[in-house]
C-alpha cells in the first residue's frame, strides 16, 4: 500500500517526460497507431476474403504464424535492424502481432452468415457490395469486434515490453523499476497497466452495445 | 408471362438438374412446381431471377429473355420467397419488409407506410414491426417473407417451399391467407413444393417434375387428379386421389331435402328413420332417432354451392344418420343432403 501511495503520491511522478501522464500518452499513442493499421490492414482483407471466399489460405497462414512466431523475438528483431531512432521498430511488430486474430475473426464472421440470409439479400436484388454492407458486415459484427479486442488486449499487454527496447510507454516504470529496485515504481506500473486494459475492455464493451444491432445481439428491452 | 424455352441446367459437376423444360407460367396465375426431393424444382426456380443460370435454353420474362436483363435489377422486379424466411436479423420488421423499396429509391416515409400496409395486409399486428426477426415464430417471419416480397409490389412472385418448416395448422393458414392475398392481387406465382396437397390446394396449374428434371405433367389440379399421365404421376398423387378429386366436385346441384328438419321438444310420430332437430333460429342441434328416443346426435355441415363435394361427404360421415347438413352463410339449416343425393351426386362425379 505505501508503494502505492509512496508511487501516486510523488509529485514528481506527475510531470515531465517520464511523468505518469507522458508514459500514459506515449502508451496509448503506441497502442493506438498500432491497433489503427492492423484494423486498416485486416478489416477489410478478412471482409474480401470472406465475402469472395478467394484467399483464405492467407487466413490460416497468417493465424498460424501469428502463433509460431515470439512476439519479443520480432521486438527485438526490428530495433536491432532499424535502431531507435523512431517508433517504427515497435509499431511494426505490434501491427504484426495485431493482424491475425482482426483478419480471422472477420474472415470467421462473414463467412459463418448463413447461406440462406446471403441468399435471401441476393435475391431481393442487392449487389455483391451492398451485400456485403447492408447485411454480411453487420451480421458479422460481433465477431468482427471481438477480434479487435483481442488484438488491442495483445497490443497493450506487448506495448508494455516494448519498454524493454528503450522507448517509452507505461512499461518503463516496471523496468526502470525493476533496474533501480524502485519498488514503488514497479507495483505503480503495474497497477496503471491493468487499469488500462481494463479501460480498452470497457470502452470495447461500450461500442459493441452501440453498433451491434440488438437484433443480432438479441438484447431487446422487454416491454 | 413466364416461360421456360427448353431450358437445361447442368451444374459443374455433371448433375443434370433441369432436363429441356418447356411450359408457360400463365400472368395472374399460380403455376406450383410440384415433384420429389432432388427433381430440379429450386433450379428451375432460381432461374427465372437468375440465382442460377441456364446452360441451354431460354426464360422469357413478357417475351423478354431474362439473360438480357441485369441480375439485381430483374430481382428487384421479382418477388422471392424461400423456406427459412431469410430476413435480416440486425433489422426491425418494417425495415425488412421495406427492403426493396428502399433498394428503389422510395423516400423513407413511403417505404414505411408501405411496409405497415403490407403487414396488415399479411395478417400481422402493426406493433410487430418495430420487433427484430428473432421475436417472431417461423410462422410470423413467413408472413413477413411474404410481405417482404410482396413490398414494391412486383408482378411476379417466386416462392421456394415457403411454408414447408411450419407446423401443419400454420400451414394451412398461411396456405389459405395467400389465396386470399392471391383473389385480390392477381401476381403472377410460381410456387416449388414436395406437397401435392399444398399443390391441389394452391395451383392454378402444376406441373409435376420427375428426378432428373423432366416434366411428367402440367395440368390444372382436377385434370392432374382425373387423367394422370402415366404411373410416375399416378403413383406423386398418392392412394386417394379419389377422394382429393372431389375437392373439385362442386355441391350446387346436390339435391336438399325440406322435409327432415323437426322442431326442439320432438316426440316421435313420422316414419323417417333420422330427423334433424332444429333450434327455433334456424340452427342445427343434432340427429334424432324418428321414433323420438335417444339424445340429439354429432351432425356435419357443408355450405352447398361454395364447399365441395369432398366437404358435404365428410359432413355426413360425421353423422350416424350418414345425412350432410346443409347451411346458410348464417349457419341456418338450409336443407339436408341424404345418402342417395350424395351418391346421385359421386355417380355423376365419377362419370365426368
Ligand atoms: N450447386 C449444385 N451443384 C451440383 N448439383 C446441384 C447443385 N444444386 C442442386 N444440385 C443437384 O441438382 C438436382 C436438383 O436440385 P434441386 O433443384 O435443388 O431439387 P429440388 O428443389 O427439386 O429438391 C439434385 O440432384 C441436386 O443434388
Ligand atoms: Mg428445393
Amino acid at each position: 500500500m505505501n508503494w502505492l501511495t509512496g508511487f501516486f503520491g510523488d509529485p514528481a511522478n506527475w510531470s515531465g517526460p517520464g511523468g505518469i501522464p507522458a508514459r500514459l500518452l506515449e502508451h496509448v499513442e503506441f497502442s493506438a497507431l498500432a491497433l489503427v493499421l492492423a484494423m486498416l490492414l485486416a478489416v477489410p482483407l478478412g471482409l474480401l476474403i470472406g465475402h469472395t471466399g478467394r484467399g483464405a489460405l492467407l487466413v490460416v497462414v497468417s493465424a498460424n504464424l501469428s502463433r509460431a512466431l515470439p512476439t519479443l523475438g520480432l521486438l527485438v528483431m526490428f530495433v536491432l535492424l532499424l535502431g531507435t531512432a523512431s517508433i517504427w521498430p515497435v509499431i511494426i511488430p505490434l501491427v504484426l502481432l495485431a493482424v491475425p486474430p482482426i483478419l480471422v475473426n472477420t474472415y470467421e464472421g462473414v463467412r459463418g452468415v448463413d447461406p440462406e440470409l446471403r441468399d435471401a439479400a441476393y435475391g431481393m436484388g442487392l449487389r455483391g457490395g451492398q451485400v456485403l454492407g447492408r447485411v454480411l458486415v453487420p451480421v458479422a459484427l460481433p465477431l468482427i469486434l471481438l477480434g479487435l479486442r483481442l488484438s488491442a488486449i495483445q497490443v497493450v499487454a506487448t506495448t508494455t515490453v516494448a519498454a524493454y527496447t528503450g522507448l517509452g510507454g507505461l512499461g518503463r516504470f516496471v523496468i526502470d523499476g525493476f533496474a533501480t529496485k524502485d519498488y514503488a515504481s514497479v507495483v505503480g506500473g503495474s497497477v496503471l497497466i491493468v487499469l488500462f486494459a481494463l479501460v480498452v475492455q470497457i470502452g470495447f464493451t461500450l461500442v459493441q452495445r452501440t453498433t451491434v444491432s440488438p437484433g443480432v445481439s438479441q438484447r431487446v428491452r422487454s416491454r | 408471362m413466364i416461360t421456360f424455352d427448353s431450358v437445361t441446367k447442368r451444374y459443374p459437376d455433371g448433375t443434370v438438374a433441369v432436363d429441356h423444360l418447356s411450359l408457360e407460367a400463365p400472368t395472374g396465375e399460380v403455376t406450383v412446381f410440384v415433384g420429389p426431393s432432388g427433381c430440379g424444382k429450386t433450379t428451375s426456380l432460381r432461374m427465372i431471377n437468375r440465382m442460377i443460370d441456364a446452360t441451354e435454353g431460354e426464360i422469357l420474362l413478357d417475351g423478354r429473355p431474362v439473360r438480357e436483363i441485369d441480375p439485381p435489377t430483374l430481382r428487384r422486379g421479382i418477388g422471392y420467397v424461400i423456406q427459412q424466411a431469410g430476413l435480416f436479423p440486425h433489422k426491425k420488421i418494417v425495415d425488412n419488409i421495406a427492403t426493396v423499396p428502399h433498394l428503389l429509391g422510395w423516400d423513407r416515409g413511403k417505404a414505411r407506410a408501405r411496409a405497415m400496409e403490407l403487414l396488415e395486409r399479411v395478417g400481422l399486428d402493426p406493433a410487430m414491426g418495430e420487433r427484430y426477426p428473432f421475436q417472431l415464430s417461423g410462422g410470423q417471419q413467413q408472413r413477413v417473407g411474404v410481405a417482404r416480397a410482396l413490398a414494391a409490389d412486383p408482378p411476379v412472385l417466386l416462392m421456394d417451399e415457403p411454408f414447408s418448416a411450419v407446423d401443419p395448422i400454420v400451414r394451412t393458414s398461411l396456405q389459405d391467407e395467400l389465396l386470399r392475398l392471391q383473389a385480390e392481387l392477381n401476381k403472377t406465382i410460381v410456387f416449388v413444393t414436395h406437397d401435392i396437397d399444398e399443390a391441389i390446394k394452391l395451383g392454378d396449374r402444376v406441373a409435376v417434375l420427375r428426378v432428373g428434371g423432366r416434366l411428367a405433367q402440367l395440368a390444372d389440379p382436377k385434370t392432374l387428379l382425373s387423367e394422370p399421365a402415366d404411373d410416375f404421376v399416378r403413383e406423386f398423387l398418392g392412394r386417394d386421389r379419389g377422394i382429393r378429386r372431389l375437392q373439385f366436385v362442386s355441391t350446387e346441384g346436390l339435391r336438399l331435402r325440406t322435409d327432415l328438419t323437426v322442431p326442439e321438444g320432438y316426440e316421435g310420430g313420422r316414419s323417417e328413420p333420422w330427423l334433424l332437430v332444429v333450434t327455433k333460429d334456424g340452427r342445427p342441434l343434432g340427429w334424432i332417432a324418428g321414433d323420438g328416443r335417444g339424445g340429439p346426435e354429432p351432425y356435419g355441415t357443408f355450405r352447398p354451392g361454395q364447399d365441395s363435394m369432398r366437404a358435404a361427404l365428410d359432413a355426413a360421415l360425421l353423422s350416424p344418420s350418414g345425412c350432410a347438413v346443409a347451411v346458410d352463410e348464417e349457419g341456418k339449416v338450409a336443407g339436408v343432403a341424404t345418402r342417395e343425393a350424395l351418391d346421385a351426386a359421386l355417380a355423376e362425379a365419377a362419370d365426368a
